[in-house]
């Protein structure tokens, strides 16, 4: 085991080295683009048997991932934000013929408006797909994540692909110092690929993916995938057992941070989560009995685990890096789900923050904690708030001022407009 | 073009034992199914068959297949990226000797005119690009036939279709995709139909014994999207080679060859008069301006064709 000083993007390629893949279909966009590169050249220097090959789009490097993992071999992937979304279909598609592989997203806010900082509204619209979903908050994380992400969706109890997830920009560009498994553990850990009978020989055809007609077999083979991600929970917990023992690193399905004799809790996703884990020692330093949720495994939906760790706290504050237009926060809605009717249920409060890599700050978590509080004393729910300052509005105030000033100015009549009327404002915007 | 060498040096050197399955769910007279059966019998059956969304979606239907080798469903856009991770994992397990050579098999796509010509376009063009070892297909029934024939951006100058079916007819010209399909420079390129199974054979024949891009382009007379009975699928398809419309031709080694010249004095109207989609140009009655705009651009074609064919 080594200790080095690597980013989010070097540990997913790291995690990829290690797992002894043998096949890359790429395809670059910021901020996931570093992986492949970083693979790319492991593999044309030896230091790694496989082969990677530049697709033509992110919708094609699925379907040659999915096609690859088919025929038997062990594939490896990574994307980030409209790339995701580019290869929806394949997503859905692939994870219908039960040859896992892993897939890395790199969390980017979804266009329009176009941006490169995170949010987890490109991964959670993969969220109904048939991919398992592992969220990572630290580098360490993400290396881990991605050898027991193969273990996890190559059990023969599952046989579903798995996306890996960090955070664009505040994971996959900022170094942490994490241990790099010795590669033969890895590779003992992690095992050989078996096909079980999924793939394409001479001496034993198969035919995979074929039509089904009338709503009967369909349900069949949808209700068997969910199942086998069902039974990815049990799974999970073994594999992470069995990592434990191994490396050392404990990763829970959800994990608790000062959280057990807390009155209040964050539950939050991802590398965000650890601002929250800053606030946390902060009112715990004052004397707040506050602390932290964070579920890893999203896919399958973690619900008892969730439970046992919220139902008897007072008011749990779900901080939703993501907003399902026209309703609100997706993890709170989840959260509703998992806790309503449970005797000593906590109060749920939501927020939404953290879009697009707008930062979350430590007054906004003491706030957020009072918001609370104050709805568990009162014994009401309050609105779903949108996290914004009043200094981000005066800033983007200036910002329309600006744009409003430029149009005003190109829309007036130019001095060496000959004419001497210019285009009005409408014809020139 | 001489057939020295050839396996098939007549009609009756082709295959009398067909290895497609019977009883697909395809429509009475496809000409689709007849060139993609014609191909099996010549690619065999160590191979897989990766489809695009399509009307062949339909032949393997759980839980029966006509093929008797693998088969592999991806998507409408991305069929040869589905062929491309089949091959190279293939590579893979017989270079790294976790499967024996014989265990390989040839990586066959399918796709239809919609398909190809359009959202597939990118992963076709990207396949050939890359040099993918495969051979692909193309079934060019000129419409979105799988949906009802919809226009398609293969369709026909002047043919009905559903979303053009009244007046003129399609406003433009079909999209020459196997002029795309060479300015990629793929490794081997031909076009075929069913109802010309000498010629079918000979191309499939030499084109195994290349490797890389093989694409094959088949007309694909469509008795339901078209209008004609089933049983003259066939007689439709020799139409389309002997007044032009449908020129068999050849790519190899950087070369374009014609393999049938059309029949002199023989217009165009033998082909279309034969078609409900294009009954309009007969009835009620008879629009020469509109068939003499279909002859000329198959006299143009013909006209800049790069090489003699023999008869």
């Amino acid at each position: 085991m080594t200790r080095s000083l690597i980013t989010g993007n070097a540990a997913a390629a790291w995690g990829a080295r290690l797992a002894g893949i043998d096949y890359l279909p790429a395809f670059p966009i910021t901020p996931q683009t570093e992986i492949i590169e970083t693979l790319g050249r492991w593999i044309d220097t030896g230091e790694m048997d496989a082969r990677t090959v530049m697709m033509d789009s992110e919708h094609s490097m699925l379907t040659a991932a999915g096609a690859a993992a088919a025929t038997g071999v062990r594939v490896f992937t990574a994307t980030s934000s409209q790339g995701l979304l580019y290869a929806m279909e394949m997503l859905f598609t692939v994870a219908g013929w039960r040859a896992p592989f892993v897939l890395v997203n790199v969390s980017r806010g979804l266009s329009a408006p176009i941006t490169l900082e995170p949010d987890h509204n490109d991964v959670l619209a993969a969220r109904d797909s048939g991919f398992l979903q592992l969220h990572c908050a630290s580098v360490q994380e993400v290396v881990d994540g991605v050898l027991m992400a193969y273990r996890l969706g190559e059990d023969p109890r599952v046989r579903l692909p798995v996306i890996v997830n960090l955070d664009g920009f505040y994971l996959s560009f900022t170094r942490e110092p994490a241990e790099l498994p010795d590669a033969e553990a890895a590779r003992a850990f992690v095992g050989d690929y078996d096909p079980q009978g999924v793939a394409f020989r001479a001496s034993h055809p198969v035919s995979q993916a074929v039509a089904v007609l009338g709503g009967g077999p369909y349900s069949y083979f949808r209700y068997e995938m969910h199942r086998a991600a069902q039974n990815a929970l049990p799974v999970y917990d073994e594999v992470a057992a069995d990592f434990e023992a191994r490396f050392g690193r404990a990763w829970p399905a959800v994990e608790g941070y000062r959280s057990d004799d807390a009155e209040i809790v964050f539950v939050m996703l991802g590398s965000f989560a650890t601002k929250a884990m800053a606030a946390v020692d902060a009112m715990r330093a004052e004397g707040q009995r506050v602390g932290l949720v964070r579920p890893r495994l999203l896919r399958p939906y973690p619900a008892e685990a969730l439970r046992s760790a919220l139902v008897g706290k007072r008011a749990v504050a779900v901080v939703d890096q993501n907003l399902s237009l026209g309703y609100g926060g997706i993890l709170y809605a989840e959260l509703c789900s998992a806790l309503y009717g449970q005797p000593g249920a906590p109060m749920l409060v939501s927020f939404v923050g953290g879009l697009g890599g707008r930062d979350i700050r430590a007054e906004e978590f003491f706030e957020m904690v009072e918001v609370a509080r104050k709805a568990a004393d009162e014994g009401r729910v309050p609105e779903p708030r949108l996290l914004y300052t009043a200094e981000e509005m005066r800033e983007l105030r200036k910002l329309q001022g600006i744009a409003t000033a430029e149009r005003v100015e190109l829309a007036s009549p130019s001095p060496t407009d000959p004419s001497g009327d210019g285009p009005s404002q409408k014809e020139r915007v | 073009m001489s057939a020295g060498g050839s396996a098939f040096e007549s009609i009756k050197d082709l295959p009398s034992r067909h290895l497609l399955g019977t009883g697909t769910a395809m429509c009475a007279g496809c000409g689709g199914l007849g060139a993609i059966s014609e191909i099996y019998d010549v690619l065999g059956e160590k191979t897989v068959f990766v489809n695009a969304a399509g009307c062949m979606t339909l032949l393997s239907i759980y839980p029966f297949t006509p093929f008797r080798g693998s088969w592999l469903y991806t998507a409408m856009a991305s069929a040869p990226a589905g062929a491309q991770g089949v091959r190279d994992a293939l590579d893979l397990l017989v270079g790294k000797g976790r499967i024996p050579p014989e265990e390989d098999l040839t990586v066959v796509t399918l796709m239809g005119d919609g398909s190809a010509n359009g959202m597939a376009l990118s992963a076709t063009s990207g396949a050939i690009d890359r040099g993918l070892d495969f051979f692909c297909i193309c079934y060019d029934n000129e419409g979105y036939g799988n949906t009802g024939q919809q226009s398609s951006e293969s369709t026909p100058l002047g043919a009905h279709t559903a979303t053009d079916a009244v007046g003129p007819g399609h406003p433009h010209a079909k999209k020459d995709l196997f002029g795309i399909w060479l300015a990629n420079r793929p490794a081997y390129a031909a076009t075929v139909i069913a109802a010309e199974p000498l010629d079918l054979a000979r191309k499939l024949e030499r084109a195994k014994t290349i490797r890389g891009p093989r694409m094959i382009l088949a007309l694909a007379p469509c008795p339901t999207g078209w209008g004609f009975d089933p049983k003259d699928s066939i007689e439709i398809g020799r139409l389309a080679v002997r007044t032009g419309i449908w020129p068999l031709k050849e790519y190899a080694d950087g070369r374009l060859v014609h393999n049938k010249k059309p029949r002199k004095g023989l217009g165009v109207e033998a082909y279309l008069e034969k078609q409900a989609r294009f009954r309009h140009l007969f009835e009620p009655e008879r629009d020469d301006k509109a068939i003499a705009a279909i002859q000329a651009g198959v006299d143009a074609y013909w006209d800049g064709a790069s090489s003699p064919a023999s008869e």
